[in-house]
């Protein structure tokens, strides 16, 4: 074993776990069931996962058919289109945040005229923090949902058409049904993301309890309001969760190829 | 009565497949040819999996040229299956049914009457990975006789599956065949299959339909060196003159029965006999050879010559220990004139 | 391996010259860096330069935020020198800890205003026309003193006011409407008129029972002790004053 390499190897085990163990251990056990059940980390909890579940449902629905035309399908731009569905995964997302808000914000792009027409407003709505963990998290979905559709084999499809079944009947009996484990894992992969969204959710949604103020916002909230033990206790549930998801993925990705 | 009558042409790249075919009511015809040969496109165009570059598609009084796959009264039955793995087997084989209009009581009755007469009442419920490759093979039968197709397609339908497994299943897809009432076009690479099945073989090669008739028409008239092989043929074309049939390089073979213009010899390898010496007596085509490789070939052995022409010869095991078979043996091959067959090339 | 040994000798060599800097405790030079809450960011600015100015070989660097973040980073351990706080209670959560180097001194007070969109569309005069149905109001979060100031403000106005938002400091409560996102905000006179192209404010009667002290002090860990003495000098001198009195604060 050579030690250039396993020097920097287990260095970059220990940064990684390290800030874990450093959370554990501040945690405050003892008033830990007395904090977890306050009205204000309950309500929090309870909100991050509705808008985190709606917004997987939304990511789904927009995702899944995007996933296809891009696996399916060809026209042209195709690969100018799968550039442009990965920008939000590597844009900061406080940019996305901007950008949500000048283009569905009361005087956005499109918000303007969804204010004037509808009476819709998105900031400072749940609406609005589905809207903002729905643009980080579908990249996570389509691109899960498009290796899926690609490992699956097309001539499935063909057999379908051959006993009778047009293109949407093939989707919906044959397609969905065989990249089902993938779109399970893109979607929860899509959940966790969205659970743990904070900058564009922030931005674009701002902050208030019970509305607008998820898991991470209220973390933040607490930690900058000097309730450091607070704020370790949010973090510890979204550990907690983050592990749920690893564990609830791990044939899928911690097993080596 | 002809229910399929297709002109099947399709262009992609530098291959060309462009074929005629014609099958019947209640006819199976079997598109026999190597690799490559353009069989499995043709199977795929006739289903509407692959679009024609050119011609027509007609089965009885319709018109399918233009027809999506999923309107074509055509089942078939692909080379691995492709049972959808989700479904149970009696719902793989009333996914087709449920399509065209049944209801789920109703699909489900048909699936069990076809899985009944397959012989897999038992296994109904079984997913496709929990059945045996046999088994499989018929679930994917009945999946596409259950629409009642007006023509059956089936690509290698034996491929996948072991040698004692096969002739089983072989026999029972003959019975299957025999009872459908449409047409049927069975694509095959294996001459047994295709024997055994069809009442009616289509060679296929390059793209093109280079021979077709009944099988024993086939077997006995070889047009194609592919053809020859599969039957188990030395074939040489030639010009005849009377008697002799002047092949490649101005070698001349005798041949009993005459024949002018160009024509075709061929006689079977059990036909040529083998001596370390040149031999007398008449009237024989001799020449000298060269032995290339040597094979087991059911009880005897199989030996390859090269010489003025190439040819297969089978010989006894004793005969083998007799002339000393090492590659590279200088050997004098002879031919009867009347175990030729001699035909002309039209 | 000589790789190595060269690389191990620069690094000594620097290490030496950054203790070298400690050492100096006399004369006012090297890097100052500054907490300071959101609300000074342009006059603190303005400020460093004159400093950096005054005192060549001083470079100040500096921290805006809100100042409950501020507070709970130094206590954290951030290497700070100065903290400059907008209220007295986040200052208060440095000393309780033990770490300031001295009392705070209060430099400036502020006010709040009501932030509205360019020539106040929606007709806001005071408090009390806030919770008009439909209008959209952005408040900062309690924990910093733009948002306790509000608190205090809003209860002695008798105002009982649902924001849409709890902006964690005054800089994200103006740029909702900037942005237009909200109708108003509360916010410090100083925000808005560093923002005047954008905002408008409208002034309230109740702002003076909310006057925030803006205390600032010399922290216990601070690098450049001297540096930081000289800075909070200068914030406290006639040309600091200036600038601060400028950009709408009152003089303590």
């Amino acid at each position: 074993m050579p030690l250039p390499l396993l020097l920097p190897a287990v260095l970059g085990l220990v940064f990684l776990i390290l800030p874990v163990i450093g959370l554990l251990a501040r945690v405050p056990w003892a008033t830990l069931p007395h904090r977890l059940t306050s009205p204000e980390v309950l309500d929090a909890l309870r909100l991050s996962v509705l808008t985190a579940t709606a917004a997987t449902v939304c990511c789904l629905v927009l995702g899944v058919p995007l996933a296809w035309l891009l696996a399916r399908v060809t026209f042209p731009g195709r690969r100018i289109v799968r550039a442009l569905i990965t920008v939000p995964l590597v844009l900061p997302p406080v940019v996305g945040g901007i950008a949500l808000l000048l283009a569905l914000g009361r005087r956005g792009l499109v918000g303007q005229w969804l204010d004037e027409t509808f009476g819709i407003a998105l900031p400072f709505t749940t609406a609005g923090v589905v809207v903002a963990e729905s643009f980080v998290a579908l990249p996570f979905l389509v691109i899960a949902v498009e290796g899926a559709l690609r490992g699956a084999d097309v001539r499935y499809e063909e057999a379908a058409a051959t006993l009778g079944a047009g293109r949407w009947t093939t989707f919906t009996h044959v397609t969905l049904p065989l990249v089902g484990p993938g779109i399970a894992a893109g979607a929860v992969l899509c959940w966790a993301r969205a659970l743990g969204e904070f900058g564009a959710t922030i931005t674009f949604a701002g902050n208030f309890p019970g509305v607008t103020q998820t898991m991470p916002l209220a973390v933040y909230q607490t930690m900058e309001s000097g309730d450091l033990d607070g704020a370790v206790v949010l973090s510890l549930i979204l550990l907690a969760v983050s592990v749920t998801v690893l564990a609830a993925l791990r044939d899928r990705w911690l097993t080596a190829p | 009565m002809t229910l399929l009558d297709a002109h099947l042409v399709v262009e992609r790249g530098t291959f060309r497949l462009d074929i005629a075919l014609t099958v019947a009511a209640g006819e199976t015809v079997a598109l026999l040819g190597p690799n490559g040969a353009g069989k499995t496109t043709a199977l795929r165009a006739l289903a509407g999996l692959t679009p024609l570059s050119g011609g027509h598609l007609r089965l009885g009084d319709r018109e399918l040229t233009r027809t999506p796959p999923e309107q074509r009264p055509i089942g078939v039955v692909f080379q691995d299956y492709l049972l959808f793995p989700h479904l149970s087997a009696r719902d793989n084989v009333a996914f087709g049914p449920r399509r065209h209009g049944a209801d789920r009581r109703a699909a489900h009755a048909v699936a069990d009457r076809w899985l009944e007469r397959v012989g897999l009442a038992e296994h109904a419920r079984r997913k496709p990975r929990q059945l045996s490759g046999g088994q499989a093979q018929r679930v994917a039968l009945a999946r596409a006789l259950a629409v009642d197709p007006e023509l059956l397609l089936l690509d290698e339908p034996l491929a996948a599956l072991d040698a004692r497994t096969r002739l089983d299943t072989r026999a029972e897809l003959h019975r299957h065949l025999g009872a459908h009432p449409g047409a049927a076009l069975l694509v095959t690479h294996d001459p047994l299959d295709a024997l055994v099945l069809a009442d009616r073989l289509v060679i296929v090669e390059g793209g093109r339909v280079v021979q077709e008739g009944d099988a024993a028409t086939i077997t006995a008239r070889p047009r194609t060196d592919y053809v020859a092989q599969l039957v188990g043929l030395n074939l040489f074309r030639g010009r005849g003159t009377g008697t002799h049939v002047e092949v490649a390089g101005g070698f001349a073979l005798t041949t009993a029965e005459a024949v002018h213009g160009n024509a075709f010899v061929a006689f079977p390898p059990s036909a040529v006999a083998l001596f370390t010496r040149q031999p007398d007596g008449s009237p024989r085509n001799t020449w000298p050879a060269v032995l290339r490789d040597i094979q087991r070939h059911g009880d005897n052995l199989r030996v390859r010559l090269d010489g003025p022409i190439t040819v297969a010869a089978d010989i006894t095991p004793a005969a083998a220990a007799h002339l000393d078979l090492v590659p590279g043996r200088q050997l004098w091959a002879a031919v009867k004139a009347t175990e030729t067959r001699v035909y002309p090339d039209l | 391996m000589r790789t190595l040994r060269a690389g191990l000798a620069l690094l000594i060599a620097f290490g030496a010259a950054g203790c070298g800097d400690d050492d100096t405790s006399a004369a006012v030079t090297g890097q100052v860096s500054v907490f300071a809450a959101a609300s000074l960011t342009e006059s603190f600015t303005t400020i460093g330069k004159q400093f950096e100015a005054a005192h060549p070989g001083t470079t100040v660097t500096f921290n805006f935020a809100g100042s409950s973040a501020l507070a709970t980073q130094i206590n954290e351990g951030a290497p700070a020198d100065v903290f400059a706080s907008a209220a007295p209670k986040n200052m208060a959560t440095v000393t309780d800890a033990g770490n300031a180097s001295g009392a705070p001194v209060t430099f400036a007070r502020n006010q709040l205003v009501i932030a509205t969109g360019k020539g106040d569309p929606k007709t806001i005069a005071g408090l009390a026309d806030l919770t008009k149905p439909g209008l959209k109001v952005a408040l900062c979060a309690e924990a910093v003193p733009c948002g306790a100031a509000a608190k205090t403000a809003l209860d002695a106005a008798g105002v009982k006011l649902t924001p849409v938002t709890l902006e964690q400091d005054v800089k994200a409560a103006l740029s909702k409407v900037k942005l237009g996102e909200v109708d108003a905000a509360l916010v410090y006179r100083t925000d808005a008129k560093a923002a005047a192209a954008d905002v408008d404010a409208v002034e309230f009667p109740e702002s003076a029972q909310a006057v925030n002290d803006y205390p600032i002090v010399v922290l216990k860990e601070a690098k450049n002790p001297a540096g930081a003495q000289a800075f909070v000098d200068y914030v406290g001198s006639a040309d600091g004053e200036k600038v601060l009195t400028e950009a709408g604060f009152q003089a303590p």
